[in-house]
């Protein structure tokens, strides 16, 4: 009984975004609206991988959108072509001027880089916890977004980068977010993860009991550094371009919101806040564009500019004051209408 | 030795600038700490507030500055309280990230909207020309605001150990940071001294708004004051948020490293860290190392160690 709750706590959200790839490639739908697709999938990617470090232990980061924004700088950096490197970078370091690489060894790049920074952040950080740890990864943020955006050995500095090829289609963007839900799910099922768990509902209980948090926290963090590394790399191959702000401050705070109207304590959670504010945001810009008939229909013109910069933040704020847990109340994906299974379950599954 | 008296009235020059950013700084700090110390609530949109009173400023420009002021302080208070109303009252039982990440959304909505309304580009909010002349001193010449900053600073935050220290109000609103629950029993209205605090706070970001454009950028874009608030919510945090005192000065010790590092890093380098394009770097990198020593906050006192719950 308990298997078929766990394959639905997974099951569930995998479906769920496999439905969204084959409906963004159904063509029923404009083509050239296929990349708000991309973008949704990618996003459940960054805001999953924030999931694994802060749903799983309770502590806020602010940071994570570092990991995303040197993930994605070393994929940009390492696949534009070498003959344009010298325009687009100039200042690189000669190793990095003189190499590049595909567009998979990238990805597994930027998961490398975004893992290893995390770990290295994370030894120290891992220490600290509530507002403490909040700010301290908040720092690590700044400094990053500081040195990438001024320092022109590692990078374009505070200039675009741009040439990047544009990898991420459809098809690898719904793989790289599926990937991403699985190892989320793999890790919280396991002994690391539940050992997490344990610390985020009771530290004193966890450490009376043998859990060692500092190290049950840093491989979540680090994990989810390499997570969010990896999505990083997606996000950078999805629009060709980068620039330093484009990582920073609204990604922190969209990924951030996102995962908390959710629901901060699930998978699910995750993966619908996602999909939810993506579905949102996509659904006002058509409605301004024009191209939502019955909105057209209702106001006798296109929606007024600007509702949808207002309409997602109104969204936001809110789910968050209304329904503080979030949309699915902290709780994993269950099949509906089976009534007796779930209640026996429901013991096992928290 | 002519070089000498050089260096030394710039070294003075640059640390009563970082004097006057760390009392701006310190204003905000206290606005912060107030709302955090009887709501449990860090407040993000406290930036907005303060973009909010700029703007008011930069669209009454034609009037006089006593107007143009007037409906600054109002503008700000009305916000204060429609937060308070409309955001904190229902978040009050939500948990510490859940409410900081609402006021995240709610400060990305004032800014939205402020650029849906006045666009990206941004104002220019002018009040009392002549603060930003000189005043000469011997061999030193500050600028009016800077000295402005200082004493209302100070002013500040003198009526506010006295509004703490010797009214009613004060005491309660003391009581309630310690206590909620026990104040509330002993009879002490709750709402009333939310309110309370929250338009104080409300007061100070105004100040905040009209000292800001003079002593900084005049251009009012929706990210108006976003910085500083990043700025005052980490050094709040350092200094310790759990006491008005301690928070505040870690506002203050933000605003004056801020200051006194961009006067003394050059101006360019290639590596990090070497020059004032890494001034955010370094400032970060001592938050981190003080946060790590001290987790509990600079200038608060030591205390036991014992397992948070987070």
């Amino acid at each position: 009984v308990t298997r078929v709750a766990h394959c639905a706590a997974l099951g569930g959200p995998v479906v769920l975004l496999v439905l969204v790839g084959v409906l963004g490639s159904m063509g029923f739908v404009d083509p050239g609206r296929e990349i708000e697709f991309r973008t949704a999938l990618v996003s459940v990617a960054i805001v999953v991988a924030l999931y694994v470090f802060v749903g799983n232990s309770g502590v806020v980061s602010f940071g994570h959108v570092s990991f995303v924004a040197v993930g994605a700088f070393a994929a940009g950096v390492m696949t534009i072509p070498v003959d344009l490197k010298p325009t687009i970078t100039p200042g690189l370091f000669s190793l990095l001027a003189r190499h590049s690489l595909g567009n998979i060894p990238s990805l597994v790049l930027a998961a490398a880089v975004g893992g290893v920074f995390a770990l290295l952040v994370g030894i120290p950080l891992m220490r600290l916890s509530g507002l403490a740890a909040g700010i301290a990864t908040f720092a690590v943020l700044g400094v990053t977004h500081n040195i990438l955006g001024n320092w022109e050995k590692i990078g374009p500095g505070a200039l675009t980068l741009t040439t990047v090829p544009e990898t991420t289609d459809l098809l690898q963007a719904t793989t790289g977010a599926v990937a991403v839900v699985v190892v989320a799910f793999l890790y919280q099922r396991s002994r690391f993860g539940r050992k997490l768990r344990a610390s985020r509902e009771d530290p004193a209980a966890a450490r009376a009991a043998g859990i060692d948090i500092h190290r049950q926290r840093l491989w979540a963090f680090a994990l989810s550094g390499a997570l969010s590394g990896f999505a990083g790399g997606l996000f950078v191959h999805l629009n060709g371009t980068l620039h330093v702000s484009d990582v920073y401050l609204e990604l922190t705070f969209l990924t951030l919101a996102m995962l908390v109207v959710g629901g901060v304590g699930s998978l699910w959670g995750a993966v619908v806040g996602a999909l939810a504010v993506s579905a949102l945001d996509s659904f006002l810009l058509d409605a301004e564009g024009g191209d939502v008939g019955f909105v057209n229909d209702l106001l006798g013109k296109p929606l007024w500019g600007g509702s949808r910069l207002v309409g997602v933040a109104a969204f936001m704020s809110l789910v968050l004051v209304l329904l503080p847990a979030g949309l699915t109340r902290g709780r994993e994906f269950r099949l509906p209408r089976i009534g007796r299974l779930r209640r026996a379950a429901e013991g096992s599954v928290t | 030795m002519t070089t000498l008296a050089f260096d030394t009235r710039e070294n003075v020059q640059t640390l009563l600038d970082a004097l006057a950013l760390g009392s701006i700084y310190g204003l905000m700090a206290i606005g912060i700490g107030l709302v955090f110390g009887v709501l449990r609530l860090v407040n993000f949109a406290y930036g907005q507030l303060i973009m909010a009173g700029a703007y008011a400023l930069a669209l009454t420009n034609d009037h006089s500055p006593v107007i143009s002021m007037a409906v600054c302080l109002a503008t700000v208070l009305v916000l204060s309280l429609a937060m308070e109303l409309l955001a904190f009252r229902p978040l009050r039982s939500a948990s510490p990230t859940t409410m900081l990440v609402a006021t995240f959304a709610i400060s990305y909505l004032l800014q939205n909207i402020a650029l849906v309304k006045f666009g990206a580009i941004g104002k220019f909010a002018v009040v009392l020309p002549g603060l930003s002349g000189f005043v000469t001193v011997g061999d030193l010449s500050i600028r009016w605001i800077t000295l402005v900053s200082i004493g209302v600073g100070g002013c500040a935050f003198a009526a506010l150990a006295l509004l703490l220290g010797k009214t009613t109000i004060g005491l309660q609103m003391r009581a309630s940071a310690i206590d909620p629950a026990t104040a509330r029993l002993l009879g002490i209205d709750a709402n009333r001294v939310i309110t309370v605090a929250v338009l104080v706070a409300g007061v100070l970001a105004a100040i905040v708004a009209m000292i800001l454009p003079i002593a900084e950028s005049p251009l009012v874009a929706p990210d108006y004051g976003l910085r500083e608030t990043i700025i005052v919510l980490v050094g709040v945090v350092v200094g310790g948020i759990d006491r008005l005192l301690t928070a505040t000065l870690g506002g203050f010790t933000m605003g004056f490293a801020v200051g006194a590092l961009s006067g003394f890093l050059p101006a360019s380098g290639s590596w990090p860290f070497t020059s004032s394009v890494y001034l955010d770097s370094a400032v970060y990198m001592l938050v981190i190392l003080v946060l790590l020593v001290r987790p509990e906050g600079l200038f608060a006192p030591a205390r036991e160690s014992a397992v948070e719950r987070v």
